[in-house]
């Protein structure tokens, strides 16, 4: 019988068959805490469930990138006994402060591949899907119990397939099919389930990652880009992974690329979505470019091209978040990161930034937010009396210029 | 009796527990008891009472994976939730704690402020009416977390997860 890859990939894990709907314990392959919930894991691993040792040194990341660097000495105190215990645990990867957000990270270094299960203590763990693994997030006692015993238990999912056909016009992005999704789907709309990417092939790793990482925020358990494609040349691919006509879905959601307008998500829910020409002038006072949806080197480029040799609005800042330090050390090469100052914009430290509303760029009551990241939820960026809108980094940059709500294509050259 | 917590749609877990309260940015960790839905409902902490239960609209726990959002549940004391859909991450950590979880639409039947009486074992809910809801019965593996105590207890009891053959 055909199989969705979720299908696909859990049956493997499981060593045998297994089809939608059932619960399954299956083995981990990547397991992944960040900082901000490292320490309450490492004590329901050691106190709660008494274990010694996590079970596979070469299988565990710790990523610091939550709140990096550290704004309080509270934090502070917690990332250094979180490096301590990396230590003491002989664990062999730690991403520290800068090396950027844990997701984006784990692709780079190659630790997430395809057909792999890869969990995080971390929502946006779908992410790992833009190179075809199973990556689902989970809460800090599924995280102790995989570090303690490198399995867990698992429904295997239905799968929700969007079926893009076509390419994108200027200034339209994969965020834009992202939200559109969003839209169509609504919140819950693939929740419990899979939801696989079909029609991307000519996307990059990056816009799969945009992809995957917005997967949750339809309620995905995983949001998975088939590895094919240019991509696929540098991922290594297991021979039983593919695409199978006739595997069942949910349900299919078609998007025409060629007439997809820029998108936009609506304070406060992912899935309030119109399109960015309904939407009337709002003005802005931050634009806010990074996270594991779309802070990348693509994203601050495509923003560069948009804003070279212009400045940015009087009364706007643009703030500029790189999801890691690959990413910024690529901009830095070829002049995007220039451009992107020398139009006013200003970089923090490859890691999560304001995402969280933690610190580096927290939002006051009543200020507007135009953010490439994935959550406009009140509160989200600080104060729950701000305003955060969800846009592509091409809205965002346009936005930056004119200081309102913009189309990319009415700054355009 | 218990009183019943009524709220809407797409509750998420920033209106649960706003990052910025997490165990990790408090001075003392116990205080996350504080701070359940402190901003979303700034009633509810101070008032809440152990045994109440919260009634949700759909998709109820939507957004990150913070646990800290069903602990802080846990601490003040929930004795359930009711929801017609939760989000997948929020339902694995409530579980995985020990909070029983009901799937099912009760946000017409039921107000805000009213007082129950929920029999876990059998999944009756009675009315401050006197009328009687039948809740759908957990599944087994549902029923085994609670059993322990969460699957914390349940891993250290039995070494293996629920239904796996140990």
């Amino acid at each position: 019988m055909p199989q969705t890859l979720a299908e696909q990939i859990l049956s493997h894990a499981a060593g045998r068959s297994v089809q939608a709907g059932e619960v399954v314990t299956v083995r981990v392959d990547l397991a992944m805490i960040h900082d901000s919930l490292a320490p309450g894991i490492i004590r329901l691993l050691h106190e709660d469930l008494g274990a010694e040792r996590v079970w596979d040194v070469d299988k565990v990341a710790v990523v610091i990138d939550h709140v990096a660097p550290a704004a309080t000495v509270q934090t502070a105190t917690h990332q250094a006994n979180t490096r301590k215990w990396v230590r003491e645990q002989n664990i062999t990867h730690l991403f520290d402060v800068g090396r950027g957000i844990s997701h984006q990270v784990l692709v780079e270094e190659r630790l997430a591949q395809p057909g792999m299960i890869v969990a995080g203590s971390d929502s946006h763990s779908t992410g790992y899907g833009a190179v075809g693994a199973f990556g689902t997030g989970m809460g800090s006692t599924d995280m102790a119990l995989i570090l303690a015993t490198g399995r867990t238990w698992m429904r295997v999912p239905e799968t929700v397939r969007i079926l893009a056909r076509g390419q994108f016009r200027p200034g339209v992005s994969a965020k834009d099919l992202g939200l559109y999704a969003a839209r169509v789907l609504r919140a819950d709309g693939a929740t419990y389930a899979a939801v696989e990417w079909h029609g991307v092939d000519f996307l990059s790793v990056g816009d799969r990652m945009t992809l995957a990482t917005l997967s949750i925020e339809v309620g995905g358990k995983a949001g998975i880009v088939p590895p094919t494609g240019a991509p696929a040349a540098d991922l290594r691919v297991p021979d039983w992974l593919r695409v199978e006509a006739g595997a069942t879905y949910l349900r299919t959601v078609e998007v025409d690329l060629d007439t997809l307008e820029p998108q936009i998500s609506m304070p406060p829910f992912v899935d309030n979505v119109a399109d960015l020409r309904d939407v009337g002038k709002v003005a802005v006072d931050v634009v806010y470019l990074g996270t594991c949806t779309n802070g990348r080197y693509e994203d601050m480029a495509a923003a560069a091209q948009i804003l070279r040799g212009r400045t940015i609005a009087k009364g706007t800042r643009m703030i500029v978040v790189p999801a890691s330090s690959e990413s910024l050390q690529q901009a830095a090469a070829d002049g995007t990161l220039t451009t992107l100052l020398a139009a006013g914009a200003t970089i923090g430290t490859p890691g999560c930034g304001a995402c969280i509303g933690r610190h580096m760029g927290v939002l006051a009551p009543g200020e507007v937010c135009v953010f490439t990241g994935n959550r406009n939820f009140r509160g989200r960026m600080g104060s729950p009396d701000a305003q955060i809108y969800l846009t592509s980094p091409e809205v965002a940059a346009a936005t930056a210029l004119t200081g309102y709500i913009t189309h990319p294509q009415d700054v355009m050259a | 009796m218990a009183r019943i917590w009524k709220f809407g749609s797409d509750v998420n877990t920033d209106q649960i527990v706003p990052g910025r309260y997490a165990p990790y940015m408090l001075k003392n960790e116990d205080d996350l008891r504080k701070y359940p839905f402190v901003e979303a409902r700034p009633d509810f902490a101070p008032n809440v009472q152990p045994g109440d239960i919260i009634v949700g609209g759909n998709n109820f726990g939507c957004g990150s994976s913070r646990e800290y959002a069903p602990l802080a549940l846990k601490l003040v004391g929930v004795g359930a939730i009711i929801a017609p859909l939760f989000a997948r991450i929020f339902f694995r950590n409530a579980l995985n704690l020990g909070i029983p979880l009901f799937t099912i639409d009760l946000t017409e039947q039921l107000q805000d402020g009213q007082q129950v009486q929920l029999d876990l074992a059998t999944g009756v809910l009675t009315t401050d009416t006197g009328e009687q809801i039948q809740l759908p019965e957990p599944s087994l593996f549902m029923r085994e977390v609670w059993q322990a105590g969460g699957i914390v207890p349940f891993y250290r009891q039995y070494g293996r997860f629920p239904g796996e053959v140990a």
